[in-house]
């Protein structure tokens, strides 16, 4: 009777651990089971390249070029200033900062992780987005600097902590092996640690712009939403994620534009599956 | 020429001045909710329901459904989520088939919010025929945070010694009673905190609700698992893009009740891990 509980036991064990192969296969084929009837109205090449997004005009004009590009410069933006600052921030807690130190940091880092996306986004609505209008002397402070500035603020946890580990790994003999050899203490950082952590660092960076790129509410808030294809970092722009959170109460099921929310999901998913899987391979070698 | 000493100074100064950077803006986005917060706070504001298209009244639907929707993905999630993790760390043997396992999970907690939206939306609600109900929005929130859960619950479990494990077996104990008396007991603590994190990460999720749960405006409590709920999140959402000339204070106020609730909660994750660690002896 025992023998019996304890095989059923382990079967259920068993059948828990490959839950997660089971969910993300399901969100792809439901994925795909919606969103590639959109092809039947528009070729994939038009889909993914043409310029116009007019989902309820007559013909619907399909094209997600501007929502790709207004999710590019976005993540661009937000890149550029999150990946210095993480990874200064990282170097920082993990090498010269005292326990104490370390400790408020960390708590600190792991509040801001904490804050729900959709209280940043009103924060951010409600502070940064004037204060964007009034330093620019813009029409509207709804742009996609507005967006670079949050998300980069939002994506500084994933990147701090990924990149701390990375440096934390390395191993103590290559830093006291510097040191002896007469290196300051910043030299032995940036000869030494950080060229030893690069592909955990490479992972952070690329969690990181995962993280921008999926991000959805405070997106929303914050960027305008205009789908066109932006000029400038000066102007309202509208995202991938923003379109599907924006539309989808609206488009009518089993339209063209219900579909094509669905087609998105799926570029969507495609891109966050390139980014972890890369980001994973990265990890794995820093670990050997 | 300046000294390498010297450098090192400016280099270090500058690495703290990032710190700077990201560590002031939280602090004072605590502080601008928290003052412009309060003056809401009023016993009426956390009990009653939204009047007059949400701009007066209270917010006690939305927390009423956001406790309900973060209870049911903790029910759907917590048994999965620790069976899974006992199978990583017990059973799970270096094969293409954990390497696979271990590489979903990554992306689980990779895939964007909004796509986990558009999932409950076709699975739950249309498929499975839940419409917009709670259910729906707990179960899309549920596999949401089986990530977080199987991976912290995955690293208590494999931070229990081998040698507690080899004595077990060692006195004739099965494999599963090994595991059920010796390796979870000393193993809680961590499950605990991953639960607590995932509660946090299911309460401030906005995206995920959207289509598969949430009312913009339902002024009474949910009968049942299958109606459907206001949520803190959406409405937050709702009252401050959707709905012009809500009053700044009531804004502010659901901002503050939800962030009070999300950061309580991973408060006493911390609080737990701390003393954990403490204790830990071996």
């Amino acid at each position: 009777m025992r023998k019996f509980k304890e095989f059923i036991i382990e079967k259920l064990i068993l059948i828990s651990g490959l839950t997660s192969i089971f969910f993300v296969v399901l969100i792809f084929l439901f994925l795909l089971k919606e969103g590639l009837s959109v092809f039947q109205t528009v070729t994939p090449f038009d889909f993914l390249f043409g310029k116009s997004w007019y989902p309820i005009s007559e013909p619907a004009q399909l094209g997600i070029l501007p929502l790709m590009m207004g999710s590019l410069i976005i993540t661009l933006g937000a890149t550029l200033i999150s990946v210095p600052i993480g990874i200064a921030c990282a170097i920082y807690i993990a090498e010269v900062a005292p326990s104490k130190m370390k400790e408020i940091l960390k708590a600190g880092i792991e509040l801001l992780a904490a804050i729900p996306s959709v209280v940043l986004g009103f924060i951010g609505m409600m502070t940064l987005v004037p204060w964007i209008k009034n330093v620019f002397n813009l029409p509207t402070g709804l742009t996609a600097l507005s967006g670079s500035i949050m998300l980069a603020f939002m994506a500084m946890p994933t990147i701090v902590s990924i990149a701390e580990d990375a440096l934390y790994s390395v191993p103590k003999s290559y830093k006291e092996g510097a040191l002896a050899l007469g290196a300051t203490h910043w030299q032995t950082i940036y000869r030494i640690i950080v060229p030893a952590a690069s592909s955990g660092i490479l992972a952070a960076v690329m969690l990181g712009i995962g993280r921008v790129i999926g991000e959805t509410m405070a997106v929303m808030m914050i960027t305008g939403n205009a789908a066109v294809i932006p000029t400038s970092i000066l102007q309202p722009v509208r995202t991938l994620t923003a379109t599907i959170a924006a539309e989808m109460g609206e488009a009518v099921v089993g339209s063209e534009h219900y579909f094509a929310l669905f087609a998105i999901g799926i570029v969507l998913f495609i891109i966050s599956f390139i980014i972890n899987v890369t980001s994973d391979l990265f990890l794995h070698r820093e670990r050997k | 020429m300046i000294s390498s000493l010297g450098k090192q100074k400016i280099a270090f100064f500058f690495l703290f001045l990032a710190n700077l950077l990201v560590i002031v803006p939280v602090g004072l986005i605590l502080l601008i909710i928290i003052q412009k917060g309060l003056p809401a706070m009023t016993w009426q504001f956390i009990t009653d329901i939204p009047r007059q298209g949400m701009r007066t009244g209270g917010i006690f639907p939305a927390i009423i459904g956001t406790v309900y929707l973060v209870a049911g993905s903790i029910l759907f999630a917590l048994p999965i989520g620790l069976l899974a993790a006992i199978y990583l760390s017990e059973y799970a043997k270096e094969n293409l088939l954990t390497r696979m396992i271990k590489l979903a999970i990554v992306n689980l907690a990779g895939v964007p919010s909004v796509v986990y939206g558009l999932f409950g939306l076709v699975l739950f609600v249309s498929f499975c025929k839940f419409g917009a109900s709670i259910i729906a929005g707990s179960l899309t929130l549920g596999i949401m945070i089986l990530p977080i859960i199987i991976t912290t619950s995955l690293e208590a479990l494999e931070s229990v010694p081998a040698l507690f494990r080899e004595v077990s077996l060692s006195l004739g104990a099965s494999k599963w009673q090994t595991i059920r008396h010796i390796v979870l007991p000393n193993a809680i603590p961590g499950i605990i905190t991953g639960t607590i994190l995932g509660i946090g990460r299911a309460a401030g999720e906005t995206a995920p609700i959207m289509f598969t749960v949430a009312a913009f405006y339902l002024p009474r409590l949910p009968k049942s698992i299958f109606d459907q709920a206001m949520a803190l999140p959406y409405h937050l959402y709702v009252i401050s893009t959707q709905v012009p000339n809500v009053d700044e204070k009531i804004r502010y106020g659901t901002a503050l009740v939800l962030l009070i609730l999300v950061l309580f909660v991973n408060l006493v994750a911390i609080i737990i891990r701390y003393q954990f660690r403490k204790k830990k002896k071996w």
